[in-house]
């Protein structure tokens, strides 16, 4: 143990800041020091995917990192998805479709999502299914996930497009 | 109209529950935040079986954060033993079914011996996780190592380590069900198979692990118990019992729960030992499992061994059935007879077999405690049942479709006297349905037979290797004893419904809501529900064994008739007609025939209200509020059949499933959006379950499978498109003929997928009776059989 350091980031474009142990886990310090609880600890080694948020614009564990890490880093996590009272694309599509449940896994779901229709905006259901491998979900059995995710991406290039 | 009047049961309504989880604002246990909360670690053993010298505490209570050290021995001081965990059986059944059982509780810590890894030695409470984590790893443990049994057959060997020394036994067990003559009746028929069937260990594996939160209110000596489980009054009848309070001053709430499938279904030590902690430290206390404790104590399951003959005629009509096998209930007993009685009586499954015989034996060892998970019993009886069919059809040369067609009870054989008695104590009553339907529409979703045939023959002929495997089941849902409802017209003239029925994702929000609404002819967002929480309704069994949509939806039915008839009485008096003259219509109450002669559900809400100028008729008391507690006459059968085509790569060993299709009846459908997401979400665990979950623990008990790196749950790409089929012929024993559908989907996977493979490896003479199905054993047996 040694004593608590000052960690700064911007998270869904707020800077924010906090104290914590170099050892703290970064989900602890977004859900304990930020109270950004929509992000879930699923697994705490890396595999589950469910703590899955952007870290300067690139998916990744947060689980697996520690909050000093990502001093001085972009963050997005699921609070940062919708546009005010306007959800994503992303998350009304999952509504639309009924690809969630229980909810848990879902953040992280939307997040790697995300993450992926970035780089590859139309992608086959077999693309989706294979990125999507990153994040467990014990309720679905992912076909309403794998429907949502390819009807998000046709939305979101129609709104790319209009744009 | 304002669409009002439409029927909302059977319409695809999207989730009210939707928006909070799709934002980050759904609120886990995980997630709540109370002032000065203290944070829980556990010391576990790493043994699987010992006897406990000291748990020293001494420099864990020491370290920085820590607030109280406990171990398995001062706990024993300060809380008397935990009482009886299981649910009981009613005296019908007890009084008729030849049985005995042993009932080891588990106590809150070990405090005598360890009989599993990760039994819980110590407790540590500290200011933060992290605090208390470190000074669990000061605690100084030490074992008197005893050798492990770590399955049935070695825990009832002659000569075994005991676990529980003052039963003198690990068989903690048995009980025997008949009917016919089996004997006789073997000995007389043409055909005779004997097999073993295994059925793995495998596990719930929700994405939210359990954990609980507790809060203790010194000033009204009340407990507040926030906890991730499926069954709110039960987790506060033991809390109560524990704790010595009334029931009334304790609180048990299930927040967002994130998955539940059984695993969360009955009351842990940790629920009972947290709250205890809160009252002792007068401050909140939290502990959050983290995966690996779940996967190293939270309930397993499944984990059975059949040895059957089956007797059959040579058109393949089943004539007789022998079945005994062992059940492995780890270390300690949670739910009594509950699963392996569950496979007893679901093994003959939609068939006609006349002479059945199947005798259970529970045996301890020094594995995680067994609990259900999703179909509780009923996917190790398929596997068995539905390996059997096929096998007699191989023994025939006939298809294993043509099999199950000529032993299938027909829907004019409905209702069908199943000759055993349920859990309940009733007799078993088929109660609808018909099954060779479902079994026609489930292959033509596939593409027909005769086609895959065809297919089959010319892959063979380029040295591909498809099959098609066939899995059936029938399951008793909405089980007793029974759910309440209270409804009250809420003065806004909403309709506010409470239930001990505990939502994991079910969807229950948005599915009572429709019911709800068709009851009263408002709109589902005129409905307001409070579920999973103690303080709402006196009364709740919890949500468990694919019921709450039955039993439920049955308690508000009723409640909501008591309460109408009061309702219409008050509005009767204001609109000075008779009560048989009023009908319900958009949020209101009006004369039959009378357009616009109507008051508002609010304004006869403010009539019933006490106290002065209220226009209650003379005799009708205050306020509109009714309970009722709805007990089944028994359960209530859903059926599937589930088909299955899978290309297996003879060199890999690997199984991929081309086509899944799943044809069910759960009677009424009150939403389909959701219906689907439970048959698809069922069907994905029990294919995990078939192809890639299993617990492996070694001679020692240790558990190998101890992260999900090496206990795979499926991903999607492991998940195929899963086509459904609904038949839907309404239970006659509940007001909206709904069946539940909650566990179906887990129960036949396990069967159809040993079918098809068998089908797609039947060249090579391979069977498969045990699961899971491991690439590296197909390779094994498909390279033995290529050098004989």
């Amino acid at each position: 143990m040694s004593s608590p350091v000052e960690v700064r980031m911007i998270v869904n474009g707020t800077p924010r800041a906090g104290r914590c142990e170099p050892r703290k886990l970064l989900i602890d310090f977004l859900r304990e020091e930020l109270g950004l609880t929509g992000t879930h600890a699923g697994c705490e080694h890396g595999v589950c995917g469910a703590c899955t948020i952007l870290v300067d614009g690139v998916a990744a564990r947060s689980c697996l990192m520690f909050a000093v890490q990502a001093d001085g880093a972009t963050l997005t996590t699921v609070e940062g998805l919708a546009d005010g009272d306007e959800l994503h694309p992303l998350q009304q599509a999952f509504h639309r479709h009924h690809a969630l449940q229980c909810g848990f896994c879902t953040p992280g779901m939307l997040i790697a999502a995300l993450d992926f229709l970035a780089t590859n905006p139309e992608p086959s259901e077999a693309e989706i299914r294979d990125a999507l491998s990153a994040v467990l979900c014990r309720c679905t059995g992912y076909q309403n996930i794998v429907k949502a995710v390819a009807d998000a991406a046709e939305k979101m290039r129609a709104a790319g497009g209009a744009s | 109209m304002t669409g009002i009047d439409v029927d909302y049961v059977g319409r695809a309504l999207l989730r009210r529950e939707d928006r909070r989880l799709l934002t980050g604002a759904g609120q886990f246990v995980a997630d709540l935040e109370l002032s000065r909360m203290l944070h829980v670690a556990f010391v576990r053993s790493p043994l699987a079986h010992g006897r406990i010298r000291t748990v020293d505490l001494r420099a864990a209570a020491a370290a920085p954060g820590v607030v109280l050290a406990l171990n398995g021995a001062d706990l024993l001081r300060l809380v008397p033993p935990a009482p009886d965990a299981q649910l009981s059986l009613p005296s019908k059944w007890t009084a008729a079914v030849q049985h005995d059982f042993l009932n080891p509780q588990q106590p809150l810590l070990a405090h005598d011996k360890v009989r599993f890894v990760g039994e819980p030695l110590a407790v540590i409470v500290a200011d933060s996780r992290y605090a208390a984590e470190d000074a669990a790893e000061l605690a100084n443990v030490e074992l008197d190592p005893l050798p492990a049994v770590v399955d049935a057959a070695g825990a009832l060997a002659a000569g075994a380590p005991i676990l529980h020394e003052h039963f003198g036994t690990n068989r903690i067990g048995h009980f025997t069900i008949t009917k016919g003559d089996v004997a006789a009746s073997l000995a007389a028929a043409p055909h005779r198979l004997r097999r073993r069937f295994v059925h793995h260990r495998y596990a719930a594996m929700p994405m939210e692990c359990r954990g609980v939160v507790a809060a203790y209110d010194a000033r009204s000596d009340a407990m507040t118990i926030w906890s991730a489980t499926q069954v709110v009054h039960w987790l506060r009848r033991e809390a109560a019992h524990v704790l010595q309070m009334p029931e009334a001053r304790v609180r048990c709430i299930a927040l967002d729960v994130g998955g539940g499938f059984g695993v969360k279904g009955h009351v842990y030590p940790e629920d009972l030992l947290i709250p205890f902690l809160a009252r002792r430290l007068g401050r909140p206390v939290r502990w959050i499992e983290d995966r690996h404790e779940h996967l190293l104590c939270s309930a397993h399951s499944r984990d059975q061994v059949h040895d059957v003959e089956i007797g059959f005629d040579d058109d393949g009509h089943i004539l007789a059935l022998d079945d005994a096998f062992t059940a492995d209930s780890g270390a300690w007993n949670t739910l009594g007879a509950g699963i392996a009685y569950n496979t007893a009586v679901h093994l003959p499954g939609p068939y006609k077999i006349a002479n059945y015989s199947s005798s259970a034996t529970i045996a301890v060892t020094n594995k995680v405690p067994n609990s259900a998970y999703r179909g509780a019993g009923r996917p190790e009886a398929a596997f068995v049942m539905e390996r059997l069919v096929d096998l007699v059809a191989a023994e025939l040369k006939l298809e294993p479709a043509e099999i199950r067609r000529r032993n299938m009870i027909r829907a004019d054989e409905m209702p069908y006297h199943a000759g055993l008695l349920y859990r309940d104590g009733e007799p078993i009553v088929y109660d609808s349905g018909d099954y060779p339907e479902a079994l026609e529409k489930a292959l033509d979703a596939v593409g027909g037979l005769v086609a895959f045939r065809r297919h089959q023959a010319e892959e063979r002929q380029r040295g591909r290797y498809v099959g098609l495997g066939i899995g059936c089941y029938v399951e008793g849902t909405g089980v007793g004893p029974f759910e309440g409802a209270t409804v009250r017209l809420d003065p806004g003239g909403k309709i506010y419904v409470a239930s001990g029925a505990c939502p994991q994702g079910q969807g229950m929000e948005t599915v009572f809501a429709q019911i709800v609404a068709d009851q009263w002819r408002v709109s589902p967002d005129d409905v307001v529900l409070a579920l999973a929480d103690t303080a709402a309704i006196a009364m709740g069994f919890g949500t468990i064994a694919s019921r709450s949509t039955v039993t439920l939806s049955a308690a508000i039915h009723h409640a909501s008739g008591k309460l109408r008839d009061k309702v219409f009485a008050v509005a009767a008096n204001m609109l000075e007609c008779a009560p048989a003259d009023l009908e319900l219509r958009d949020s209101s109450v009006g004369i039959v025939g009378v357009p616009g002669a109507a008051v508002s559900l609010a304004k006869i809400a403010a009539a019933a209200r006490p106290g002065w100028d209220h226009s209650r008729p003379s005799g009708v008391d205050a306020g509109l509020e009714e309970t009722h507690y709805w007990e089944p006459p028994t359960v209530t059968w859903s059926y599937a059949v589930h088909v299955a085509i899978v290309d297996v790569d003879p060199d890999l060993g690997r199984v991929s499933v081309a086509r899944y299709a799943v044809a069910h009846d759960c009677g009424t459908v009150v939403n389909p959006l959701l219906l689907d997401g439970q048959i698809a979400g069922g069907t994905a665990q029990g294919l995990g379950g078939v192809l890639l979950e299993e617990l492996v623990y070694d001679e020692s008990g240790q558990l190998l499978t101890g992260s999900l790196m090496d206990y795979l749950v499926p991903t999607a790409s492991d998940v195929p498109e899963i086509a459904m089929i609904h038949l839907a012929a309404p239970s006659p024993l509940n007001p909206l003929g709904v069946k539940g559908v909650g566990e179906g989907g887990a129960v036949a996977p396990p069967a159809a997928i040993a079918n098809a493979v068998g089908d797609a490896l039947a060249p090579f003479g391979i069977e498969i009776n045990r699961t899971p199905i491991r690439p590296e054993e197909l390779v094994a047996a498909i390279r033995a059989a290529r050098s004989r």
